[in-house]
């Protein structure tokens, strides 16, 4: 049913396996709005949440599916302890691999450090982001937060707008939501833009107004200041200007055009204030909701192969 | 004494034919080569070779040794019968080692070292500036003398054109051959990969091509400057063979060489963040490797080296971006060239001709060749056996091999140094 057994990212998904998380999904979004939030998918489980960048949301919405489904959850933020001391990635691992845990929810800040790890432990990998290669729970949350929104998650016209280059969940949304047959157009400055990204099936644009112009959905990227090695825009007030968005861009879109930011957001640089909060147009709270739901959805099928493998059902 | 190998396929490259004939071994070199096999020479022992291929031994320039320093990657020893595994019969050494070699003291410690420990002839390199660090040259006088071929600070850049045009200046009036590896060291800075369609999905730093022909077009007019001898190794982009042409039509003393790695496989190959695959400068596009395999056939191209650089495991094992770069190629090096050949690329003279000739030419060798006169350094390969790879059958103490599993053809099956066989089953 979801033929994989890990989640490392959205290449490699088909069609139905997006789908199959995305319908789970949804049965649990309507779950967590009642009183009776938990399951036992996972009871039994032990999910360790191993953190070698910070991260508030990401891990909370981990902690809290596991939590509601069962598991017995633990966090490791890795970036305070051994890895200080010296340890490697995969030393680290290996040494909570012998733990026997049974999902290993894993953030790094190096580009593939989750593929490494899914070829030496013997549990299920879920990449919660590595480096700028692919964030995929986001894609997904960011999918089914669309999906409710707009009644349907193919032929709709995405842009996603900002720092793309250093942006993992661009790239997790560019594959995800091409798969899903959408149209999806990339705005921001030619700096911080992927070499090549053209034939990655986008359209590139350099100009808000011209790339906002007739769109369903905004998707706004955080202008990550962190990973930047300097000098990649000249401020960020100009950046503002030409890249932030507002309702004066925002005008450009569909009138029902609704507004996304994976977060965390910096108002009035890439997002104007008032915009991010307002209830009409922004689904930036729908987001962080639909990441709870997707990420149970997820853990939940890749559980139900574990068990599967194990015999025991 | 003599030996004559019979009912041989020779390859020479010199004369860029290949017949089938007979060549005598006496006194470490080779005394006489005959075609077809009529009249039969007096000899002491007689080897039939049963109509396999014979060439002049393959002359690697560029090969990293972990001695001194680096001795849990690799060992003189384990480099040499490695390299006598591959039918290398001369290791020419880098000096990327810990410490760089860069004076004559060193150089001399560690060339006779080698050449105690190791089964076939390495000759050594020293680095051009102190400690590799682009600020004072070497005494490159007293390190000819010592025995140094040419000299290279190897994958580091000499950032300081002013310290460069001296150095070859100085270079010139000893006539010291002069090796870089020119990649523009601003665009390359903590690049993994190259830029296109491949590193923005992964998501890796990467850097474009264009970066080596800025690298090799600054060298080549500090060459027009200094008229110093240059060789530009390393190169691996279809972006900077145009300067290279130019170069050389200009009569520069430029020759070029190209590693293995970049000849036969492409970024693609990298695929699942293989960190095996991670080599320096990173592999490129198809149309770069088909591009140099062209540069190759044409003689634009003068060299194909191993560029071996062992590294353990432990330095592999690390995420992409973090992981060590280099590859382990003195045992694959013919195997992987013979794709180019059953493809029918390259044929076995011009391959030879990269691989033995070219290189002892360059450093003014006497090896390489098939005549009379010259060293008995040879190897008996046979061009299609198939096998499939297994790193951990190779004689390098470190075994990280891209093609690892990987489907081959061509075997070495005698290699000769001085007319002493080193590698093959016994007499």
């Amino acid at each position: 049913m979801f033929p994989h057994r890990h989640l490392l990212g959205i290449e490699g998904l088909k069609r139905p396996d997006i789908e199959a998380i995305l319908d789970l999904a949804e049965i649990y979004a309507t779950r967590n709005r009642t009183p009776e939030k938990h399951g036992t998918a996972l009871a039994g489980l032990t999910q360790i949440n191993m953190f070698f960048e910070a991260s508030t949301r990401t891990q909370a919405s981990f902690e809290i599916a596991g939590k509601r489904l069962g598991a017995d959850v633990m966090n490791m933020s890795v970036a305070h302890s051994s890895v200080k001391k010296g340890e490697t990635l995969i030393d680290t691992a290996m040494t909570l691999n012998a733990m026997h845990p049974d999902l290993l929810v894993v953030r790094h800040p190096s580009s593939g450090a989750c593929n490494l790890l899914a070829q030496k432990v013997n549990c299920a990998v879920l990449n919660a982001g590595d480096g700028r290669h692919e964030h995929p729970t986001q894609a997904l949350l960011d999918a089914l937060t669309i999906r409710r929104a707009k009644g349907r998650l193919h032929r709709l016209n995405v842009a996603i707008c900002g720092d793309i280059a250093h942006s993992r969940v661009a790239r997790s949304n560019i594959l995800l939501l091409g798969t899903m047959e959408n149209r999806i157009r990339l705005i921001g400055p030619p700096t911080l833009m992927p070499a090549q990204v053209d034939q990655l099936g986008v359209e590139v644009y350099g100009d808000m107004r011209e790339g906002l112009d007739g769109v369903d959905v905004v998707m706004m990227l955080r202008l990550q200041r962190e990973r930047m090695d300097g000098g990649f825009i000249p401020s960020e007030r100009e950046y503002y200007h030409r890249y932030g968005l507002d309702s004066e861009k925002l005008a450009y879109a569909k009138p029902d055009a609704i507004v996304m930011h994976p977060g965390p957001m910096n108002r009035g640089v890439e997002i104007d204030g008032t915009l991010a909060d307002d209830i009409n147009r922004s689904v930036i709270q729908e987001q962080v909701e639909m990441g709870v739901a997707v990420r149970m959805a997820a853990m939940e099928l890749l559980a139900r192969n574990l068990r599967q493998e194990t015999g025991q059902r | 004494m003599t030996v004559l190998l019979t009912n041989a396929r020779l390859i020479d490259p010199e004369a860029g034919r290949t017949y089938d004939g007979a060549l005598r071994i006496a006194d470490g070199r080779i005394d006489a080569v005959l075609e077809g096999g009529t009249e039969p020479l007096p000899t002491d022992q007689v080897t039939d070779l049963g109509g396999k291929c014979l060439a002049p031994g393959i002359v690697d320039i560029g090969v990293k040794i972990g001695e001194p320093g680096e001795r849990h990657k690799e060992s003189f020893r384990t480099a040499g019968r490695a390299a006598a595994a591959g039918g290398v019969t001369t290791i020419v050494m880098r000096p990327d080692t810990t410490p760089a070699i860069d004076n004559p003291e060193t150089l001399e410690f560690v060339s006779r070292r080698a050449n105690e420990a190791a089964p076939v002839r390495v000759l050594p390199m020293a680095a051009l500036t102190k400690g590799r660090e682009g600020r004072e040259m070497v005494e490159i006088g007293f390190l000819i003398d010592a025995g140094a071929v040419g000299f290279t600070d190897c994958d580091r850049v000499v950032t300081d054109t002013k310290v460069l045009s001296r150095c070859l200046t100085y270079a010139r009036s000893l006539g010291a051959l002069v090796i870089a590896h020119p990649q523009d060291p601003g665009l390359t800075a903590g690049s993994a990969v190259t830029s296109g369609k491949f590193a923005s999905l992964r998501g890796l730093p990467a850097v474009s091509t264009m970066a080596e022909r800025m690298g090799l077009e600054r060298d080549l007019a500090l060459v027009e400057l200094t008229g110093a001898r240059y060789h530009a190794d390393n190169l691996s982009t279809a972006a900077a063979l145009p300067a290279l042409a130019r170069a050389k039509a200009a009569g520069l003393d430029v020759t070029a060489g190209a590693n293995i790695h970049h000849l036969t496989l492409n970024e693609l190959d990298v695929g699942d963040y293989r960190t095996f695959f991670k080599i320096k400068p990173p592999l490129r596009s198809e149309d770069d490797r088909l591009a140099l395999v062209e540069a190759v056939g044409s003689g634009l191209i003068d060299i194909i080296s191993s560029m071996h650089t062992p590294q353990d495991e432990e330095s592999k094992r690390l995420p992409f971006e973090e992981a060590a770069s280099g590859a382990v190629g003195l045992e694959t090096l013919l195997p992987a060239a013979l794709r180019l050949w059953h493809a029918e690329m390259l044929d076995l003279p011009a391959l030879f001709r990269a691989l033995s000739f070219n290189p002892s030419r360059r450093l003014g060798l006497p090896t390489g060749r098939l005549s009379a006169g010259a060293p008995a350094d040879l190897l008996v390969f046979d061009p299609d056996v198939p096998f499939v790879l297994d790193r951990f059958k190779l004689h390098s103490k470190s075994k990280n091999t891209p093609f690892d599993e990987q489907r081959m053809q061509g075997r070495v099956l005698r290699t000769f140094v001085a007319g002493v066989q080193v590698f093959g089953p016994a007499a």
